[in-house]
This record gives C-alpha cells, structure tokens and sequence, in this order.
C-alpha cells in the first residue's frame, strides 16, 4: 500500500510540475514575441521575469521526474520486468526530447546577454516544442497500461511469457491519440490558469498597471482558448471509454447495472454504490456514450467483484474535473463576451474572484482526471492482464522511503509555493527598473575574455 | 549470436550514456562538494560563485544523461532493470532524495535573496552532492561483488538482507570512491574555469584541492584492491586479468594528470582526468563482462526483445543527430564562458 501510495504523491506532484513546464515557456515565448514585435518594453519585462520562475520550476520538474523512473523500477519491479521492453521505447525517445529542452533552455537562460533579441527567442522556441514531445511520449506510456497492445496478448495470457513485442504498436496503441492530446491540453491549460490566478489576486490587491493586465491576459486568454476544445477532447475519451474500456466508464458513472437508456446522473453522492441526490437526465449517458438514447451502456455488474474499481473515488474525481471543466469554460466565455463587446477585460471583481480560484481549481481537475484514469483502471497495473498486486515490489520496509519522501515533497511544495508568490512582486533583482535588459546587450557589459 | 552482438552494441550505448554522467554530472556533484567546503559565507563566496557559474548552464543537460542511461537500462535489459531497483531500494531512494534535492536546492539558491535562506539552501545542495554519488556508487559496488540476485523475491526465492546488500566492503569502498572522484574531477575542471576568467588565485585553490584528491583517490583505489580481493573475487580476477589494460590507462591518466596540473596546464589537465575515470568505468565493465549481474544474470539473459532494441538505436541514432550538436554547442559556449 506504501508503494501505491508514494507513486501517488510523486506522480501527482510531478505533473503539477511537468505542466508547468509544458504550458509556461509558451507564455514566455508570447511575452517575448509581443515585446519584440511591437517593441514593448513591458512585454519584454514581463517575459524576462517569468523565465526566472520557470527556470525554478523546470529544475525541480526534471529531478522530480527523475526520481519517476527510479520509482518504476524500485516499486514495480514485476510490471518492468516483465514489459520494460515493450513499453520502454516512448521513455527513450522522451530522453531526447528532455535533452534539448534542457539544452536550449541553458543557452536561453545563460545566453540572454550574448544573443541579439531575435536569436534568443528563436533560441526559446524548441522549449516548448521539446516540452510537448516530451509529454506526448511519456503519456503514450501510460495510455499503453489502459490499452496494451505491441506483442503476443494471447500467449501471455496463457503461459506469462512476453513474445512478438512490437514497440511501435505499443506507443500507438488505441488509447493513445485521445489520451496524449487529453492530456496536453491538461497541461496548456494549467500553465495559463494558474499564472493568471497569481495576477487576478494581484488585480484585486490593487496592481491594476499594465504589466500586472498584460500578465493576466496572456496567461488567461491563452488558457481559456483551449478549454472549450479540451472539452471536447473530454467527450472524446468519455466515448472511447465506453467501447474501450467498459469497466472504467461503468465506474466513473457508477453504472451498476447493464441497460439501455442510461440515465446521466450529474451530481449527488455515491453510497453504498448506489447515487443519491443526483440530477437524473433520462437516457443521458446513453447518448453521450454511444449517441444513441436507447444505446446499451455496460455495467460493473459485467466483471468479477474483485476486479471492479472504487466507484465513490473515481465516480467523485470525474464528477470534479467535469465540473471544474465546465466553470472553466463559463469564466472565459465571460472574458469573451465582455472582450467582443467593448474591448477589454471584465471590470467585476467576482471575475477575478473566479480567476483567483480557476488556478487552483485546475490544479485539482488535473489531479481529478488522474484520479479517474489510473484508480479507475484498478484493480489493474496492464488493463486485463497485469494487476498491480503482481506487480508491486515485495521488498520489506518500503514504507520507510515513502515517509522520507513525504517529508521531501512537504518541503518542496513549500520552497515552491515561495518562489511563485515573487511572480506578484517587482523581483527582487539589483536592478529593479529591469533597465538591465535594455543595457545588457551593449558590448561594455561583456566581461572581458582573457584567456 | 547476433542476438547477443546486437545487445552488446545497446550495452556500449547505454554504458556511453553512464560514462558521460559520471564525467559530467559527476563534476557538477563534485562542485557541490567543494561549495560545501568553500569555508565561511564570505570568505567562500569567491569559489562557490565561481561553480555556480560554471554548473549553472550545464547541470540540467548533464543530468539527462541519467535517465538516458537508466531508459536504455530498463528497455533493453528490463530482466536486470527490475532486480537491481527493487533489490537496491534502499540506497536508490537515498539517491533519489539526493537528487531531489540537489537540483531544486540549486535552483532556489538562485532565487533566494535573504543570505539566510540561500544559506540553507546552499548547505542541502551541497550536503545531497555527497550523498548522491555515495549511494550511486554503492549501487555499483553491489552488482559488481554480485550481490544482487537475478530472480525477484517470490514464494521460492527470499528476499535479500535489503541492507546488507549495499552496506558491504566492496559497496562502501564503490560509494566512496564515487564521491572521491566526483570531488576529483570537479576540482580539476574547476582550475580551468578559474584560468579562463583569470582568477589566479582560485585555480591555485583547486589545483591543490585536485592534487590532494587525485592522490587520496588513488590510494583508496589501491587500497580497494585488497578488498576486492577478498569480498568480490570475480570483478577482482576480471580487474587484474582482462581488464588490466584498462586499469594501466586509467593509472597512466591520472599521474598525466597530475603532472599537468603542477605544470599549471589546466586545459589537458582536465581531458587526462576524464580519462583516468573513463577508463576505470570500462574496466570494471571489461572484469565483469559477460555478466550483467555477477554471478546470476548474462547480458543474453537480461536481453529484452530484439524489436525494441533495433527500434530504440535507431530512434536514438536519430534523435542524437540532433541532441549531440546541440549539446556541444552548449557546452562549447559554456566552456569559452559564453553564458553567464
């Protein structure tokens, strides 16, 4: 149980992280191109600034997800022994990806001072390129624990063994285009909530300039733009479920019984299995599943007790993230409204109010739908083939790291939190006019090569 | 047979891959240990900004080279990947946590304004620099005196003393002399860096700190030998038979490298130590060759499947004719002090 529950937490942290890294640098490459392209200085500013954070962020992601691919490994030893090498080759190809985002941020970071404006944003453009690639790799990994496919499925079930493994099959196995695309969006939309929510709290602290404005819109409009296409991509995966993954759609809507003309049941608590005090849209769920009102939409009844998913856990995440979705979407329609009909942003303070909270509310969607897909997947490790007892480490005294751990990321989210309150103040440079991007590039500034 | 030459070829990739994290992200966990060393804050702060400029641009590619190492590790010899993990969990955690720590630790230090906050975070940096290359050479000290058993603990097979398995001589002397040689090669490139941007009296002060670990190095390697002798008889006949030519160059390498570094010839001074650490890498490759696991698992055995294999050189082979130029570029650029 340790084990489960220290992947939990460093996964879960992880990927806060991760998409931060995915979403962030695109924030700063707009800042960037703005203040480039119209000659804005505050633009400029405000991208010289977020790349400082991000630089923070982009260090403790890798390491953090670093400490993933020893954890593989130490707490999974059945499912690496036995399918590293079917499922191995999206991590190597993710390792690339890593590489030159690691290398061009080092040269964006550490070359601003020696790279004309035009060349250091060209420099920054295979960041968020890497980051993406990176991304879409690595969940390929995990859509091939919903949907394993790459070598001989019915040998293994029947003697164990793993023969005929075809890689490439693995990482395009059918899960993967919706769940890698699902999952990007995820990220893109992080990043720009959650930057925008630090500048809506600004906004009603009084920090009404334009850089505080220019911040916030950037970040928010951006993340708003995607979410009602992440919407889609949402239904997208909630069908592929339903004839895919039959189980976990029975368990995200607590489907207990086969039948036609399902209701879909919004809201409401799960108690003993059964849903109480929803909002019952008659045949709902059959249509949006099969598009059909009369559709037949299995049930958990379908597959043994033993191999049923907690409903109440998964059946609340995906109730949360839905509706986190759908708050999401309303608030940038407000800005869309309000932008279309007179040209700027919303002046309410409960639009800010919101913006504050859909920061955060992000974060818990993204850990919401992580929630659904991988405890919905339980009680398996390789959907239908591996479950996670067979594949979990017996080694005594597990429980010991994940204490230690806890206590590491306790303090981390702590030093993290720290680092991102500065996004909201002048920061904290020797320089505060930020003057030093502006003189920096005249060649008097160089130190002098000696040697 | 082919088989087994097309695992050796992604054996070389993935020991590659090692080797350069031991020659460069091994010097950037050495530089933690001269910052934890530096002295007082400000008498100190001379030489800390000196490595902060130095692993500052680098430090985030240089790790990557880990998790290549460790990708190519569990998909082409997944059958090795999962004993070593879960039979070394102990020391792999610590290491784990030392890397944690280590990256975001640096990274905060930067960002840190009050001296007393960059204070602690420097102190957690440079603390996990020793920490990690410790465990990690441990790590390797276990498969090598082959203590680490191919079959993963089950009904039929018990599970191994999770502490005595890396708390062992030949595991101690490994982590010991990985944190030596990190201190060693860090020091080393360090007087070149201190050359470059002309600051005599630092590359005096590494100088000396490289003679002093180059020396203690080689007098615990030595040293090691007894104890190899005695706790890890096979890498010991592999050390002294086959591999012998490949311990002489690395001795070779290192005592150039002294000389160098007397001569004030920091440059090659720093390319000599390189090799003397490369060569030992392979050697104990070459000793314990064709074991993947010593004494329980060949290479063959721990083979994965053919298809991944030849899929994952050729994504590599790809992938690097992209990645390396960039990397060089980066390293060049930080090298002729480029980045800053």
């Amino acid at each position: 149980m340790a084990a489960r529950q220290q992947m939990a937490l460093s996964l879960g942290w992880h990927i806060v992280l991760a998409c931060l890294g995915v979403g962030f640098p695109i924030l700063i490459l707009i800042g960037e191109g703005i203040g480039l392209r119209r000659g804005d200085a505050v633009a400029s500013e405000l991208a010289y600034r977020w790349t400082k954070i991000f630089a923070v962020l982009f260090a403790v992601g890798a390491v953090s997800g670093t400490i993933l691919s020893f954890e593989l490994g130490i707490l999974w030893p059945g499912l690496m022994g036995t399918f590293g090498d079917v499922w191995g080759l999206p991590f190597a190809i993710e390792g690339i990806a890593f590489f030159l985002e690691a290398i061009f941020l080092g040269i964006y970071l550490y070359g601003r001072d020696r790279l004309s404006p035009r060349a250091h944003f060209l420099v920054g453009l295979p960041i968020p390129v890497a980051g993406i690639a990176s991304a879409w790799f690595v969940v390929t990994a995990n859509a091939w624990m919903n949907q394993p496919t790459g070598f001989d499925v019915a040998l293994y079930k029947a003697t164990g063994r793993v023969e005929g493994v075809d890689p490439v099959a693995a990482m395009f196995n059918p899960a993967t285009p919706v769940q890698t695309t699902h999952m990007v969006l995820g990220a893109l939309m992080l990043a720009g909530f959650l930057v925008a929510s630090v500048y809506a709290w600004a906004w009603l602290r009084g920090r009404q300039d334009r850089y505080h404005r220019l911040g916030f819109t950037i970040a928010f409009a951006f993340a708003a733009a995607i979410t009602p296409v992440q919407i889609v991509v949402g239904d997208w995966a909630a069908r592929f479920l339903a004839e895919n993954q039959p189980t976990k759609l029975a368990a995200l809507e607590a489907v207990n019984e086969t039948a036609s003309g399902v209701p879909l049941t919004i809201g409401g608590i799960v108690i003993d299995g059964e849903v109480r005090y929803g909002l019952e849209i008659p045949n709902g769920l059959s249509w949006l599943a099969h598009g059909r009102p009369d559709a037949v939409v299995r049930g958990l009844n379908e597959v043994p007790v033993d191999e049923r998913p907690p409903v109440a856990i998964v059946r609340t995440a995906f109730q949360a993230m839905v509706a986190i979705g759908f708050f999401l979407l309303g608030l940038g329609g407000w800005l869309a409204v309000t932008w279309i009909r007179r040209r700027r942003l919303p002046q309410s303070l409960w639009f800010f109010r919101a913006a504050v909270v859909a920061g955060p509310a992000t974060v818990i969607a993204l850990e919401a739908g992580w929630v659904t897909t991988e405890v919905g997947r339980q009680p398996w490790i390789v959907y239908g083939l591996m479950k996670v007892d067979e594949a979990v480490t017996t080694a005594p005294g597990i429980r010991f790291g994940y204490y230690g751990l806890i206590v590491v990321y306790t303090a981390l989210t702590v030093a993290v939190v720290t680092v991102l309150r500065r996004l909201r103040r002048p920061w904290p440079s020797a320089d505060p006019a930020g003057t030093a991007i502006i003189g920096s590039s005249s060649p008097g500034m160089e130190p002098v090569e000696m040697s | 047979m082919k088989s087994l030459n097309l695992a050796n070829i992604v054996l070389v990739v993935m020991f590659a891959g090692g080797t350069l994290y031991a020659l460069f992200g091994g010097a950037d966990f050495g530089a933690g240990v001269w910052d934890l060393m530096a002295g007082r804050t400000r008498a100190g702060a001379g030489q800390r900004a000196l490595i902060e400029a130095s692993i500052g641009p680098v430090w985030e590619a240089n790790h990557v080279w880990l998790i290549f190492a460790l990708v190519v590790l569990w998909s082409g010899f997944p059958r090795a990947f999962a004993p070593v993990m879960s039979t070394l969990y102990v020391p792999l955690t610590a290491a784990a946590v030392g890397i944690i720590m280590r990256g975001s630790a640096f990274a905060f230090r930067k960002a840190a304004v009050p001296i007393v906050t960059k204070r602690s975070y420097g102190a957690a940096f440079a603390l996990s620099s020793v920490v990690t290359p410790f465990f990690l050479g441990t790590v390797v000290g276990s498969v090598a005196s082959g203590r680490v058993p191919a079959t993963l603990p089950g009904p039929d097979s018990p599970s191994p003393d999770v502490i005595a398995v890396w708390w062992n001589p030949t595991s101690i002397l490994g982590g010991t002399l990985a944190v030596l040689v990190c201190a060693y090669l860090a020091a080393t490139y360090l007087t070149a860096d201190a050359a470059r941007q002309s600051q005599r009296d630092l590359a005096d002060e590494f100088r000396s700190r490289a003679l002093g670990t180059g020396v203690i190095t080689g007098i615990v390697a030595l040293g090691g030998i007894v104890v190899l002798a005695g706790d890890a008889p096979q890498l010991f006949e592999g050390l002294t038979g086959r591999a012998a030519p490949l311990m002489a160059l690395s001795a070779a390498g290192a005592l150039s490298s002294f000389v160098l570094l007397i001569r004030r010839r920091y440059r090659p001074a720093r390319y000599s130590a390189a090799l003397a650490v490369a060569a030992v890498l392979w050697g104990w490759a070459a000793a314990q060759y064709p074991d993947m696991l010593v004494g329980s698992l060949t290479i063959a055995q721990a083979a994965g499947s053919r298809a991944t294999m030849v899929a994952m050189l050729v994504s590599l082979g790809l992938g690097s004719l992209i990645f390396i130029p960039a990397l060089l570029v980066l390293l060049v650029m930080s090298d002729r002090g480029k980045l800053n």
